[in-house]
């Protein structure tokens, strides 16, 4: 049961009648404008939904899992992606008493 | 940058939907993803990444105000995993832009 998207694209189709052409160019644009927020440095902030942000992390020492050979990871940017209230609650409501 | 500002910015680069039809097609995509999501599934984006849900045990945890102590059930937390195509740009921009506060 996985999201892709095109599910997107056919339910912007189904339920706002957005033919298939303006579906599918807006669901790559609402990625696309994500990405280019982060990479200008903008944290993205989706209210009920979550948080996407910077983080810059310092190079550490790591080792290769295969090998375990010890290597250096290098310093980075990396994207995390916080939930927010409601979609943690949302989550817990409906999953959370799955055992 | 927020929900709105996406709204405006798709509003200027594009032409064939009105304002109205570019915010309820936003709304219904997020609600779409949180849907999936508490529904127990996953999200798959080429290039973006994907959202899968992980598990929390049952803990015993502590009210922060009165140190008492309370039972917490096990959970399923949203997990975000950037894609190649994100974690690249992200990375890159490093070299060229500070972070935002």
């Amino acid at each position: 049961m996985t999201l892709t998207k095109a599910d997107m694209v056919e339910h912007l189709y189904d339920k706002i009648g957005l033919n298939k052409r303006e579906a599918k160019d807006l669901v790559e644009m609402f990625f696309e404008e994500i990405k280019i927020s982060l990479e200008s440095g903008k944290n993205v902030k989706l209210s009920g939904f979550g948080n996407f942000v910077l983080r810059d992390k310092n190079a550490r020492p790591g080792r290769n899992p295969k090998t375990g050979e010890e290597v250096q990871v290098s310093e980075r940017r990396v994207v995390t992606f916080r939930p927010g209230q409601k979609l943690k609650g949302r989550v817990e409501e409906n999953i959370g008493s799955v055992e | 940058m927020t929900k709105s500002e996406i709204v405006e910015i798709l509003s200027k680069k594009q032409n064939n939907l009105n304002h109205q039809d570019l915010e309820a097609s936003v709304k219904m995509l997020l609600n779409l993803m949180s849907s999936r999501l508490s529904d127990g599934g996953r999200i798959e984006v080429r290039g973006f990444g994907s959202f899968s849900l992980h598990y929390r045990k049952a803990r015993r945890g502590r009210n922060p105000k009165t140190g008492e102590q309370v039972a917490l059930r096990s959970k399923y937390v949203p997990h975000f995993k950037p894609g190649k195509e994100l974690r690249e740009r992200a990375n890159e921009s490093r070299a060229k832009v500070t972070i935002q506060s």
